[in-house]
């Protein structure tokens, strides 16, 4: 069978070509929006309850459709490029991303493409590398750049005939690995092949380990048949204990020799896991639920949730409970004593366990496999998103994670990517209802279905705080789901940018857990007016002052924020100190700030927002910092330090004192 | 193994654009400034004015266009009676999915199998919807469904590909219907995992199939059903365990 038949088109355009138009399109203003910046940095609000709130109607509604030509609409961000794929790419699924120096590596279903984003306004490629498999999921670490794959027409001769025989030994499911010294020239050097292929990876660099790193596999599709990759067995682990399925595959990469990368361990950390607690009923099952409750109707406990018996079900069993008291018909004593007996009647009947005596009763079907995995080493841990549930991981000994928490919900349907706060205190989930291929943001789809789920982990375990969907309706045209994002680093907050497919992108808050509020959006109309066609945002990142997304269909975009009222110029000045050497979201880095004069004045301009601290001492500090940043040697080193202890002793009664003594440490460390 | 090359293809958009190049150039010219609604300029001709470095551009991103649809067309090529039958097979499957599902609002199903037959049916009737495309680019026949009470019908499919693996029988269809309340649930909750059971076989068989799953869209469909099920599967069991006990037939 013959794979990639191409249609060739002549073709005469050239890259500056598409640039001109490209600037075309990011120079006109799209429709309405936002404050301006100076009225955003006299009177910055508090962000849980904003005076200028999101544009209404949402501009996002109604959206023409077109591929390079649909109609856009931005708010609080500003688009800097979109760069169609290369000839070779086009047509072709782009995927993730990931960034070394000031490149973007992008993944496509056909290779992968490398993006010099020196001037972000227009992204010149500087390589186009054909190896076809799907996910192409990409990482880096130094020298070394790792591509997914999963998809059963990869090949390891980076071929694009496709591989058609069921059985075959050219076909390449897991890890491509590249030696990228000359990025411009990606030298293919190894291969480790995955009983399952690779649909994500994550390469973990333990802070304790210099020699090697290590990728953890996951793979979603089928199990390879034994005939193709020995060893492999789709048998459940109860027949066969080396099954590929419950398990997870970490490759070891000696840095020194990454050609010898090779599965080290297959970690089952889905042993033993039971049933979380569910967290909790939808706000219309519990209005019925009350409803019913008012009216007298008999509710009782099945399985952790209070339900409303039907009529129909309760009236032959209280007739039955009335004859064994010997009444023909209840009384309203048979009818409050039935009311009491309801609960152990309805366990009887139905066989329920108590949740304690259901963990003693072997082994559950647990899920077979992750989605994804983020690993932030610095703080040990990792989020994985496995099918029905979100584990907490201990990666703290690479080769042997353990599983230290779990919760599942009964409004997530596939559990896909994990993104911590930038102290580990938060994790966010998210659900990829539908595998991205389907439009589940219509009015008509529920708020927490396909939506990321929020949690505070608190001694090792996960709370639910609440869930944060893209507010503006799409299209049924229009594929959207929760899909993957990156941490801002905005100091002192938790702001994020994720990637909806064709809902867009959307820039959130999410420091007050119970409360995610959207801040900033960009998003296209469909793709098609009349069928869905597969694209929109796969991943959106923030690397060092840009937000890069890769548009499915349409190629790189490149975006920076702009001030408005929920964020300040000082805010983004202090996230754009946070420099990045490389970046794999994957592998979750720790930001840190170093100490600025923007850092100081973000601090200031929060405070202000939250009223942490009075009006006069805020502006007393400005001024403060203002003049020591116009002074130098010694008179500047003095004003600092100064200042840092007037903030300190503020910081006693400021209803924020510990973010007054960050902002003093700051300002002393600028001494 | 055989490649079914597409007959009688469908008219749509994507068609006009690759058989129709001028029209479509007009249709870019009209369209080229993106976001620019209030500013956009009257569609005119490709040979209206002088080629000037706007319109060098703006027929860059035309031929940028063309070629995207255009492989978007011979990416449709890509696929066996494997993946055919898969399609045709797995609408008729989901088409079952909403029979049983739509019964819950009725059957007093509890809160928990409510929540789940109601993702059950928008996730599998957005999915037959994405086969039936994904049949009608292919010129296949497309099984369109029809769904009264306990009644399906179907048409455009041949008698055996009414009889999927995991599929109910028309006892078990009716005992389903019979049951109310907790009853129901656990019925439901036993027969829906027969039903994803038999999906998760589907998608098995497809993959030890030659030549299948080579289609990037039938491979993504396949999987997700995969993986979407399996982890329906795995909740369903939790939640039967719970109901059902140690009495659970397994």
């Amino acid at each position: 069978m013959k794979g990639h038949v191409f249609l060739r088109r002549p073709i005469f355009r050239t890259l500056s070509l598409l640039a001109a138009a490209l600037l075309g399109l990011s120079a006109c203003a799209p429709r309405p929006v936002a404050q301006t910046a100076s009225a955003a940095m006299t009177a910055p609000p508090a962000v849980t309850a904003p005076p200028a709130a999101a544009p209404d109607p949402d501009p996002r509604v109604g959206l023409r459709a077109g591929l390079f030509d649909a109609e856009e609409a931005v708010w609080n961000l500003r688009k800097l490029s979109s760069t169609p794929p290369p000839e070779a790419f086009l047509g072709v699924t782009n995927s993730d991303l990931a960034f070394k120096d000031h490149y973007a590596i992008q993944g496509n279903y056909n290779g992968i493409q490398v993006w010099d984003l020196t001037n972000p306004a227009s992204p010149s490629l500087v390589t186009e590398y054909v190896c076809p498999a799907s996910q192409s999921d990409v990482s880096v670490y130094k020298n070394l750049l790792f591509v997914s794959g999963e998809g059963l027409g990869g090949r390891l001769d980076c071929g694009a005939e496709g591989v058609p025989e069921a059985v075959s030994k050219d076909r390449l499911r897991g890890i491509r690995i590249f030696d990228i010294t000359d990025i411009r020239n990606p030298q293919y050097i190894a291969n480790v092949q995955t009983c399952r292929g690779s649909h994500t990876h994550s390469v973990l660099k333990d802070p304790n380990d210099d020699e090697n790193v290590y990728v953890y596999v996951s793979g979603s599709a089928p199990v390879r048949p034994e005939e193709e990759l020995p060893g492999c067995s789709a048998a459940p682990p109860d027949e066969d204990p080396n099954s590929a399925l419950f398990r997870i595959e970490i490759i070891k990469v000696p840095l020194a020799h990454p050609e010898q990368a090779a599965v080290v361990s297959s970690p089952r950390i889905f042993e033993g896991l039971v049933a979380p607690p569910r967290h909790g009923m939808a706000p219309d099952d519990l209005a019925e639920l009350e409803a019913a409750r008012a009216r007298g109707a008999f509710i009782v406990e099945i399985f952790g949730q209070e339900r409303v018996l039907p009529d129909g079900f309760v009236a032959p069993m209280l007739a039955a409970f009335a004859r064994e008291r010997g009444n023909d018909a209840p009384t309203a004593a048979d009818s409050a004593a039935f009311r009491e007996a309801l609960p152990g009647i309805i366990k009887k009947r139905f066989g329920i366990k108590d949740d304690d005596a259901g963990e003693d009763a072997g082994p559950k079907p647990g899920p077979t496999q992750c989605h994804d995995i983020t690993l932030y080493p610095e703080i040990g841990r990792a989020g994985g998103a496995c099918e029905g549930y979100g584990l907490l991981l201990d990666i703290t000994d690479p080769i042997h994670p353990k599983r230290m928490d779990a919760v599942a919900d009964s409004n997530f349907s596939y559990w896909h990517s994990a993104t911590f706060n930038n102290d580990g205190t938060k994790v966010l989930f998210s659900d990829e209802w539908g595998g991205g291929g389907q439009p589940k943001c219509r009015a008509s789809d529920p708020k927490e279905w396909g939506a990321d789920a929020i949690f505070t982990i608190e001694n090792g375990k996960m709370r639910f705080q609440n869930y944060y969907k893209l507010p503006a309706p799409q299209t049924p045209q229009e594929n959207c789901v929760a899909h993957n994002g990156s941490l801002i680093p905005i100091p002192g907050r938790d702001v994020m940018v994720q990637a909806w497919y064709q809902g867009g992108i959307s820039v959130f808050d999410w420091t007050d857990p119970a409360h995610p509020v959207e801040i900033a959006f960009h998003d296209r109309g469909p793709i098609s007016a009349d069928h869905m066609e597969m694209g929109g945002s796969w991943s959106v990142y923030w690397y060092n002052g840009l937000i890069v997304s890769s548009e499915i269909a349409r190629g790189l975009d490149v975006f920076e924020l702009v001030p408005s009222a929920y964020l300040t110029e000082n805010e983004i000045a202090a996230a754009r100190t946070v420099r990045l050497d490389y970046l794999n979201t994957q592998g979750q880095p720790k930001y840190v700030w170093p100490a600025t004069f923007a850092l100081a004045r973000a601090y200031l301009d929060q405070l202000e927002r939250s009223k942490g601290l009075a009006a006069d001492r805020i502006a007393a500090a400005r001024q403060a910092l203002s003049a020591a940043e116009g002074a130098s040697g010694e008179a500047r080193r003095e004003a600092l330090t100064k200042l840092a202890d007037t903030l300190e002793a503020q910081a006693r009664a400021s209803g924020d004192a510990a973010k007054v003594r960050k902002l003093a440490s700051v300002v002393r460390d600028l001494g | 193994m055989c490649i079914l090359s597409p007959v009688n293809m469908e008219h749509e958009r994507t068609m006009n654009i690759r058989h129709a190049g001028w029209m479509a150039v007009a249709i870019l010219l009209g369209s080229m400034v993106g976001g620019c609604r209030s500013t956009r300029p009257p569609a005119t001709g490709p040979a209206a004015s002088p080629p000037s470095e706007a319109d060098a551009a703006t027929g860059a991103t035309a031929e940028l266009e063309s070629l995207y649809w255009a492989r978007r067309d011979s990416a449709r090529t890509r696929f066996t009676s494997a993946d055919v039958r898969f399609m045709t097979g797995m609408i008729v499957h989901h088409a079952q999915a909403l029979v049983m599902s739509a019964l819950a609002p009725t059957h007093d199903a509890g809160p928990a199998v409510r929540r789940l037959t109601a993702r059950i049916l928008n996730a599998q009737r957005d999915e037959i919807a994405t086969m039936q495309h994904w049949l009608r680019a292919r010129g296949q026949v497309v099984p369109e469904i029809e769904i009264d009470g306990l009644t399906l019908k179907v048409t455009g499919v041949d008698e055996r590909m009414m009889h999927m693996p995991g599929m109910l029988t028309d006892e078990q269809l009716r005992e389903l219907d019979a049951a109310r309340g907790p009853d129901f649930d656990r019925l439901f909750l036993k027969y829906m995992i027969q039903h994803h059971r038999g999906a998760v076989t589907m998608v098995d068989e497809l993959f030890r199939t030659d030549g299948a799953g080579q289609d990037e869209l039938a491979f993504k469909l396949a999987s997700d059903i995969n993986v979407d099920q399996r982890t329906e599967i795995a909740r369903m069991e939790r939640m039967l365990d719970r109901l059902s006990g140690a009495s659970r037939d397994r």
